[in-house]
């Protein structure tokens, strides 16, 4: 810890604990999901009679949002658009966590193209869309509430605190990436003096916290919607109630 | 009937998303059970002390057992893709039919209770405690929810709103707050065999008069067994079939089908009944009770196989229950498809040319199929995926020359309810019951006008009865709705192969 700052010491805590808090309290949902019972069959039919049709549904599901299309055309280019542009953010924030960056990863950082820095600009716009849907139409007005707006605020200043770190006020990027190498190799070193990227991740690790506590949990709790996940084989296969009495 | 006190819409063939109108039907409620007829079925006969804290442990404990229910109380993220999709909100305008809203009506409690976020910071959190008038609400809402799943076909991540109506009225059940319609019918299906209360000779006297009916309309010796031994087949038919219209017409429908293949069949008296209202209710252990006595009657009669009539929730309950309630099948034969439903079993004969139909007969009619929500969306016929929507259509076109179809944003997949399933076909919950019919009367209107449609067909007894009740205040009649196996009874040719 020797060389260390009294500010470096706070945020290196802060990370650890973050990643840690949002590791157990993930997992603990996952499990709870994973191990309540499903006493009764429910797909929504028409549904796949194979386990491997399932697998296709929840592709369609997962990588195109395709129930969603069939609902609100609307939304989901929204949704879309945002979730795709997170992927490609996401994608190339790797390369601070990584050494050497694998190629994917440098190609988000392509000289002239900056792929992955204009998938956040594009990520911010459809954040901002989705929240003046939601005052916008009353219906979704009716149903929003300040969870609501304030997943869409928080990771939209993530966002814009990114940006701004590279159109307006640059960072120090090497010394950035020092500092991520650092937590991951468990080495630590002083965290860049920079009010803006220190912005960028202490909301970061609201979002970390935020996020098992919150509807994000979307994100693992899609993978275990019975409605979805069963195979259509009742009369062909008989499920068991495990807590069913005989 | 009696004058409504409510508008009802006009129809014009286009559905139309409302504009929000908060509180619009807060007041339609159902009646509540009696005591008697809570504790037939085995709950509090009145509110418990310390109902709050009661409801809240029922929900732990549901929790606990429903992955669905674990999973969509997490996961929604309000995206508002099922707002505009459900029948009681594009009828009503009452932003708490949307089935987001109406499952934050539970949700709202379970961050009170259940989460970390809603112990801490409460309100803002989206959190609120038990209270009466929240119960107020739940018994309102929960009680305008048809249970037909169209809202889950939308969602991104497949929260099926009916999960919750289940587990709510199960916690409203478990503290005493019982709604009269299902727990009055449950007590009678769990001591008689049927929805109705009607009794072996009562039963025997209908089947009689049926049979000399038939004979005397076509000619032609078709029976109606009630309690043969040794039948190949025991029918399973909802108990509407034996004295309601279109229902009747049906089940006639069903019986010359047997005859005319000369499969021997019958109906049970102890066992009358298709319908599983414990479903409406969410309570797996009634839902069992109820479906234990067909098993029963299947092993005392020494049947084969069982096949079911025209019901819709009832199918999903055989369909996807079943097999799980009262299961495994080791005392039927393993060859046949346990349970078939009319419809496979009817078109397998067309198919196989054991029965021949005179489509002429139905060339009075202009024929349109209404897909009955829980066949739709929980439940399949055949083997492939979607046979709940081909066999009836495959069955139409057997029996009738004119058939057309509704516009496609009504049918299949996203079919709507015909407003009175899940539990709500009674009197008092009129208003949703004519409000929630209005996507589908537009519907139908749509092609009625244009294509000269004068018969919409239907494999559900809720269906049939909820249309021929509430299609006359659009001013559609109530001879428009068929049964589909009424379009069979008329079409098929008995005598001689």
């Amino acid at each position: 810890m020797e060389g260390l700052t009294g500010l470096s010491i706070l945020f290196i805590a802060l990370c650890y604990g973050a990643v840690a808090l949002f590791l157990a309290a993930f997992l603990a949902k996952i499990y709870s999901y994973a191990s309540t019972p499903s006493p009764l069959k429910i797909p929504t039919t028409p549904a796949p009679t194979t386990a491997l049709g399932v697998v296709a549904r929840m592709a369609g599901e997962v990588v195109f949002f395709a129930s969603l299309f069939k609902g609100n055309k609307w939304t989901w280019a929204g949704g879309y658009l945002f979730h795709i542009a997170l992927a490609a953010v996401l994608l190339r924030h790797l390369r601070y966590f990584l050494d050497p960056v694998p190629l994917p990863v440098e190609l988000m950082t392509y000289p002239g193209l900056e792929p992955g820095v204009w998938a956040g600009v594009v990520m911010i716009g459809a954040l901002g869309y989705l929240f003046v849907r939601r005052l916008w139409v009353d219906r979704v007005k009716y149903i929003s509430l300040f969870a609501d707006y304030f997943a869409l605020a928080l990771i939209g200043l993530i966002g814009l605190s990114g940006v701004t770190m590279k159109f307006l006020i640059r960072t120090d990027v090497e010394g950035v990436k020092e500092f991520t190498m650092g937590l991951v190799t468990l080495h630590p070193v002083n965290i860049p003096p920079d009010i803006m990227f220190i912005t960028h991740l202490l909301l970061v690790l609201v979002l970390l916290v935020y996020f098992p506590f919150s509807k994000l949990m979307h994100l693992g709790g899609i993978f275990f919607a019975p409605t979805r996940t069963q195979v259509d084989d009742s009369r062909e296969k008989r499920h068991v109630n495990p807590w069913a009495r005989s | 009937m009696a004058k409504l006190n409510f508008e009802v819409e006009k129809l014009t063939g286009e559905i139309i998303t409302p504009a929000i109108k908060p509180g619009a039907t807060a007041h339609v409620k159902p009646n509540p059970a009696s005591g008697a007829h809570n504790s037939a079925i085995g709950f509090p006969a009145e509110r418990v002390e310390n109902w709050e804290q009661k409801a809240v442990e029922k929900m732990g404990e549901l929790l606990g057992k429903y992955k669905s229910l674990r999973v969509f109380m997490d996961i929604c993220v309000r995206c508002g893709a099922c707002a505009d999709k459900c029948h009681y909100f594009l009828g009503t305008g009452d932003p708490n039919n949307m089935p987001v809203a109406r499952q934050e009506l539970m949700r709202k409690i379970y961050r009170k209770h259940f989460t970390p976020a809603g112990k801490l910071l409460g309100s803002l959190a989206g959190a609120e405690p038990m209270s009466e008038s929240v119960m107020e609400q739940w018994n309102s809402y929960y009680h305008q929810c048809s249970q037909c799943r169209r809202c889950s076909v939308f969602c991104p991540y497949g929260i099926d709103t009916a999960e919750v109506s289940m587990a709510a009225r199960e916690i409203m059940d478990s503290v005493g707050i019982g709604q009269k319609y299902c727990n009055e019918i449950l007590g009678k299906v769990t001591t008689v065999g049927n929805n109705l209360g009607l009794q072996k000779a009562a039963l025997a006297n209908t089947l009689e008069f049926l049979e000399e009916d038939t004979q005397e309309l076509c000619g032609h010796d078709v029976k109606f067994p009630l309690d043969q031994k040794g039948a190949e087949v025991l029918l399973i038919a909802p108990s509407a079939d034996f004295f309601s219209s279109p229902h009747i017409e049906g089940l006639t429908g069903y019986a010359k089908v047997f005859h005319q293949a000369g499969v021997s069949w019958t109906i049970s008296s102890y066992a009358s009944e298709f319908a599983n209202f414990g479903m409406f209710i969410g309570n797996f252990d009634v839902m069992k009770t109820v479906a234990q006595r067909i098993r029963q009657a299947a092993i005392d009669l020494g049947v084969k196989r069982i096949v079911v009539g025209e019901c819709g929730h009832a199918w999903r309950v055989a369909y996807s229950f079943w097999h799980t309630l009262i299961g495994p099948w080791d005392f039927l034969d393993p060859r046949y498809k346990n349970p078939t439903h009319i419809a496979e079993f009817t078109l397998d004969l067309i198919q196989r040319g054991a029965l021949r139909m005179d489509k002429t007969a139905n060339d009075d009619r202009v024929v349109t199929f209404h897909d009955s929500c829980n066949v739709a969306r929980a439940s399949r016929m055949g083997d492939k995926p979607g046979g709940q929507f081909d066999i009836p259509r495959e069955v139409i076109r057997a029996t009738c020359n004119k058939f057309v179809e509704m516009d496609e944003n009504t049918i299949r997949e996203v079919t709507f309810c015909c407003g009175g399933g899940g539990g709500l076909l009674t009197d008092e919950l009129m208003e949703i019951r004519v409000k929630g019919v209005s996507p589908r009367a537009q519907a139908l209107h749509d092609v009625m006008q244009r294509k000269g449609v004068n018969t919409m067909a239907a494999i559900c007894a809720i269906c049939k009865a909820q249309f021929t009740k509430v299609l006359p205040e659009y001013g559609i009649g109530m001879e428009t709705v068929a049964s589909l196996h009424q379009l069979v009874s008329n079409a098929i040719i008995l005598g001689d192969k």
